[in-house]
């Protein structure tokens, strides 16, 4: 990622600019008279992968139909400013989001568009998105989210270069990845890169366990509103996993004040001071943005290993099926909203994204996988996911934000070695309903 | 009367209005959508028996008696120095009053990068003094000493400024009385500086331990309150409670709560200290 300021200093800057700009408009817009159409405001979340959004509205502003304007929100305080701006009388009127789960407490207040119609009136663009992709951007029965990414199955990331000096291969199973956290620590490489200073990049971790060690059902569970399904033994396990991970010192010593946002994660793994990473697929943009050489040669991955005795499947995912535009309901221009929805099933922006490494979720995606920045990293993305029998969304987005908010500070107390794992499990039934 | 009525109306609107809407949310449950639904006293039942709250109210407590035990001694001592005539006592001083020049999140920012265990000026430096590594900047106590050292560096000066004013203030003759008397530097700060910057003292520390129980943002940027929960101070909770989890009603709660909190301790030490009765310490001159 280009950034290495905070976020969070930027998006202040970010917002009294903003603010500065709505007031300009605001003169600017009085002369050309009520006729005169607003810019469709768009809000997407900022880091190196946005060129491809910013590429769209340039497109779609060249082409006449319509005016758009692109806003790059700092990812650090994205969902807290589209809160406030969506509680406002000044919402974006298109945004950039994780899909269902995620827009709920939106389309429960009635602040989004059901785009249900659209894709009903228009089965061409329906067809262009993979339809479990297009079921992950729905709330109920009704759509209310396109697909406008690449899809994004978290992954074991690994320095090649640190893996070959070591004379090791990648681990397919939980002791093979035990043996290698010896094998790195004896060696003074940090087995893996863990930005500890985002609660989500910790809970990764737990995703995954508590997939292969109880399978899907035990997070559906909790995520369909039960929090006895914390109970499962596989919630456990799966802190005990990482209790025993953090023990034998699988994190290095100062995980906690590593950034993800920062680049300081990323930067451990491409300069061979750690050997693997576990992230979501957007890693590869990052690692192409920040060090070229190091994503085309150096940056080897594969999937999360078995467990012992795990119930899952091996070949489940976790991560996030795709990120997605929503429009909000007063929307000032529904048809030119409308319109610029439909750039996202263009060829010349899935094009884009398969540049950037991502695999879109567009139905035509498998033939444009050879074009990627990295095709094998393309072709692997795009198998894994297609096989996977099931897809788990990241949990922080499948809850309603009052419980992902206490669950990711669970999380956090949990790797920091503040609680043991069956506090963490006792933590996790005691989050507050929302 | 009519001069006051600009001052007033920026308190008002500024700071009254939102104080009495955090105080009506603070019996609501709302989450920044829709309107508020009245809950009654829920969120202050939540308040009261919430472990991580405690947690984050220990954990500023002790930024707060750590804060004034470590700026207070130095501010004094840079505060008394500054006020004399030293050579290139200007020069020196200017350089210490910089950081007041910077903003809280430049301040944070760029220690943040200094500290970084990983990537940071203590990185390099570690080894070289004989260290491991530098991972002793993300250990609890490590991190509030990051914390701690970060505030002091940049509100020291400010409290050195008070210092310097007050020093300024004690008249000579009194220096050259005890002087006549034979009464060494040290006797002179201990026995006239010290007990004439009574005043300066407590209003220096009335700054500082209310300033201490709302520090925001250089917590946020430097730690997060990480590691884990260990430098995770009210504030904190409630910004995370409030634009993380949405649930504004509790949030306010805990903002109001804090709001009494420093209100009491600050009162307090008003009475306790006689701020409130100040009078002057130079009877008898």
């Amino acid at each position: 990622m280009s950034e290495l300021l905070s976020r969070r200093a930027l998006l202040r800057r970010t917002a009294l600019g903003a603010a500065a700009l709505l007031a300009l408009e605001a003169c600017g817009s009085g002369p050309r008279g009520p006729g005169a159409a607003r810019a469709l405001d768009i809000w997407v979340w900022q880091d190196a992968a946005d060129s491809v959004q910013q590429a769209a509205v340039d497109r779609f502003n060249a082409a006449g139909a319509g005016r758009a304007r692109l806003n790059r929100v700092p990812g650090d305080g994205y969902e807290d400013k589209l809160r406030v701006a969506m509680g406002s009388s000044r919402a974006p009127d298109v945004f950039f989001n994780w899909g269902g789960a995620s827009v709920k407490e939106y389309a429960d207040a009635g602040k989004l568009l059901d785009l249900t119609p659209v894709l009903r009136a228009n089965a061409a663009f329906r067809r262009s998105f993979l339809p479990s992709v297009l079921q992950a951007g729905m709330v109920g029965d009704k759509y209310v989210g396109i697909p406008m990414r690449g899809t994004q199955p978290v992954l074991l990331f690994l320095n090649e270069a640190v893996f070959a000096d070591a004379g090791v291969r990648p681990p397919r199973t939980w002791d093979d990845l035990l043996a290698l956290v010896g094998t790195f620590t004896e060696r003074g490489v940090t087995p893996f890169a863990l930005a500890g200073a985002n609660a989500w990049a910790e809970l990764m971790w737990l995703e995954y366990l508590v997939d292969r060690f109880g399978g899907p059902g035990v997070f559906e569970r909790v995520k369909n509103g039960d929090v006895r399904g914390w109970h499962d033994p596989a919630v456990l396990r799966a802190a005990q996993a990482v209790e025993d991970l953090l023990d034998r010192g699988a994190f290095g010593n100062s995980f906690s004040a590593v950034s993800y946002n920062a680049g300081g994660a990323s930067a451990l793994l491409s300069r061979g001071r750690a050997a693997m990473q576990l992230m979501g697929s957007w890693e590869y943009a990052n690692q192409l943005a920040a060090d070229p050489a190091f994503a085309r040669d150096g940056l080897g991955w594969t999937t999360f290993p078995a467990v012992p005795d795990g119930r899952g499947d091996p070949e489940a995912v976790v991560g996030n099926p795709n990120n997605f535009w929503s429009v909000s309901a007063d929307v000032r221009d529904r048809a030119t909203a409308i319109a610029f929805l439909k750039t996202a099933a263009e060829d010349a922006y899935a094009e884009d994204l398969v540049a950037r490494g991502a695999v879109p979720t567009t139905t035509d995606a498998a033939a444009l996988l050879d074009r990627s920045a990295d095709p094998a990293f393309a072709r692997f993305q795009y198998d894994l996911v297609e096989q996977a029998p099931t897809f788990t969304v990241s949990w922080d987005q499948a809850l309603p934000s009052a419980q992902a908010t206490a669950m990711l500070t669970a999380v956090q107390k949990l790797f920091a070695g503040q609680v043991r794992p069956a506090e963490f499990v006792d933590a996790l039934t005691a989050l507050p309903r929302g | 009367m009519l001069w006051a009525v600009p001052a007033l109306l920026f308190f008002a609107v500024f700071a009254l209005a939102p104080l009495g809407i955090v105080a009506y949310l603070s019996f609501t449950s709302w989450d920044g959508l829709g309107a508020p639904t009245w809950v009654g006293g829920a969120n202050w039942s939540r308040l009261l028996a919430d472990r991580d709250l405690r947690d984050a109210a220990w954990h500023s407590l002790v930024l707060t008696v750590a804060t004034w035990a470590f700026q207070t001694p130095v501010a004094l001592l840079l505060g008394v120095w500054s006020a004399g005539r030293q050579r290139s006592r200007a020069v020196v001083s200017a350089v210490f009053l910089l950081p007041l020049l910077l903003s809280s999140a430049a301040v944070a920012l760029v220690w943040k990068s200094l500290l970084d265990p990983n990537f940071g000026l203590v990185a390099e430096l570690a080894p070289r003094l004989g260290f491991d590594d530098a991972s002793w900047f993300s250990t609890p106590e490590g991190a509030l000493t990051a914390v701690l050292f970060v505030l002091g560096w940049q509100f020291i000066p400010l409290h050195a400024l008070l210092y310097q004013g007050g020093a300024r203030q004690v008249p000579d003759v009194l220096h050259q009385a005890a002087a006549m008397d034979g009464a060494g530097t040290a006797r002179r700060f201990w026995s006239i500086t010290l007990p004439q910057l009574r005043n300066t003292v407590v209003a220096s520390s009335v700054l500082m331990v209310v300033g201490s129980l709302t520090f925001f943002d250089t917590v946020l940027i430097l730690t997060a309150g990480g590691p884990g929960t260990a430098t995770t101070i009210v504030p904190l909770v409630a910004y995370r409670t409030g634009f993380e989890g949405f649930e504004m009603g509790y949030a306010s709660a805990i903002a109001f709560a804090l709001v009494l909190v420093a209100t009491g301790i600050s009162l307090l030490l008003v009475r306790v200290t006689g701020f409130g009765r100040m009078h002057s310490t130079r009877e008898g001159l």
